[in-house]
């Protein structure tokens, strides 16, 4: 009975923050995709601070960073996003690699044992997700399985989803490949390191807020 | 240092041999038999939910796994592309697929010290090897 009463006040308490225009909207791709640095840029152009760390080794990303209560305007409309970047999704994790970009054979397994353990961290975090950016690096190949598993999953739990071909100031860009693996999904093409093509990508953030909030709404009936 | 292959062993596994276990007990054997350094050569496909289960439990093997060398996997499915079949050839795809299970797919999996990388596109699958 009281757990009753309890799931009560939790769906009638979800349902009226629902109505709030609050988002929680993860970063979701393999290692050095740039999820960090998009986050950032978001966080920079409307908060002025950064949220987390880049590097060009792999798994900078280590643990779960958030960013709360980030307001963003578009088109005269203002929506609230709780930003939250998760670690790079990958089937391998090898300290020797690490050890290429200078690290000593310590840090380098510390590294990768911490990796490991962010990997877990961003899968379970899948479903707390109102809607996800799918990050993926435009200058290399896009049908990788962990690309596949992150948008299958995504699907199965009837998530929002963009993609994000992300360095595209990079010469070998190539958003077509990206557009070809994944022709049911809008691709936006941007350089999260220059802040090139935000504003396509801020319109879609909106789009995708629109779609959870009517996918709420038809739950609901 | 590039060391060689001695020995590499392509291990068939069909898809009655997985399709009736849980997912905890088929991703434990396909992680077994990774772990004796085989690749995989799977008829069909697992499921999101199973692929993701997958990658989580790779990640703890990489810590706890006996053997030192284990670094994670390598994997790839590839599934027909039934764009240019017909409207019936797609529906008796879909209903064979509902009641014996989805085994026209391939599924390629091996252990990362093995293999470097499954390039792949929507028809093919290149395996290189780390030599």
């Amino acid at each position: 009975m009281i757990k009753a009463i309890k799931d009560f006040m939790r769906k009638l308490f979800s349902g009226l923050f629902s109505i709030k225009n609050n988002f929680k909207m993860g970063f979701y791709g393999p290692p050095n995709s740039g999820k960090t640095t998009l986050a950032n840029r978001i966080c920079k152009d409307w908060t002025g601070d950064e949220l987390g760390k880049t590097s060009k080794i792999p798994h900078e990303t280590r643990e779960i960073q958030f960013k709360e209560k980030v307001e963003i305007e578009y088109k005269g409309n203002k929506l609230t996003f709780k930003l939250i970047d998760t670690p790079g999704i990958s089937t391998k994790i090898d300290y020797e690699d690490f050890m290429k970009f200078g690290l000593n054979e310590k840090d380098a397994k510390k590294r990768a044992k911490e990796a490991t353990r962010g990997v877990i961290e961003s899968i379970r975090w899948l479903d707390d997700m109102d809607m996800v950016v799918v990050v993926l690096d435009g200058t290399k190949n896009p049908y990788t399985q962990v690309n596949i598993t992150i948008i299958g999953n995504l699907v199965a739990r009837k998530i929002p989803v963009l993609i994000v071909a992300n360095k595209s100031d990079q010469r070998n860009f190539n958003v077509k490949k990206i557009e070809a693996a994944f022709p049911q999904y809008r691709v936006v093409s941007l350089s999260a390191k220059f802040g090139k093509n935000m504003e396509e990508f801020y319109e879609n953030a909106f789009a995708l807020a629109k779609q959870r909030r009517s996918m709420k709404k038809k739950r609901k009936r | 240092m590039k060391r060689k292959i001695k020995d590499l062993t392509l291990q068939f596994v069909p898809y009655t041999e997985i399709s009736n276990l849980t997912p905890y007990k088929k991703i434990k054997k396909l992680l077994d038999m990774i772990d004796e350094n085989k690749i995989l050569i799977i008829q069909g496909k697992l499921e999101p939910h199973e692929e993701k289960d997958l990658i989580e439990e790779t990640m703890r093997k990489i810590g706890t796994s006996k053997k030192a060398k284990f670094r994670g996997i390598e994997l790839a499915s590839l599934v027909p592309n039934m764009k240019n079949s017909n409207v019936f050839d797609n529906f008796k795809t879909r209903v064979a697929n509902m009641l014996v299970g989805e085994r026209d797919a391939l599924t390629i999996i091996g252990p990362a010290t093995i293999v470097k990388e499954i390039k792949r596109d929507p028809s093919k699958m290149q395996l290189l090897l780390k030599t």
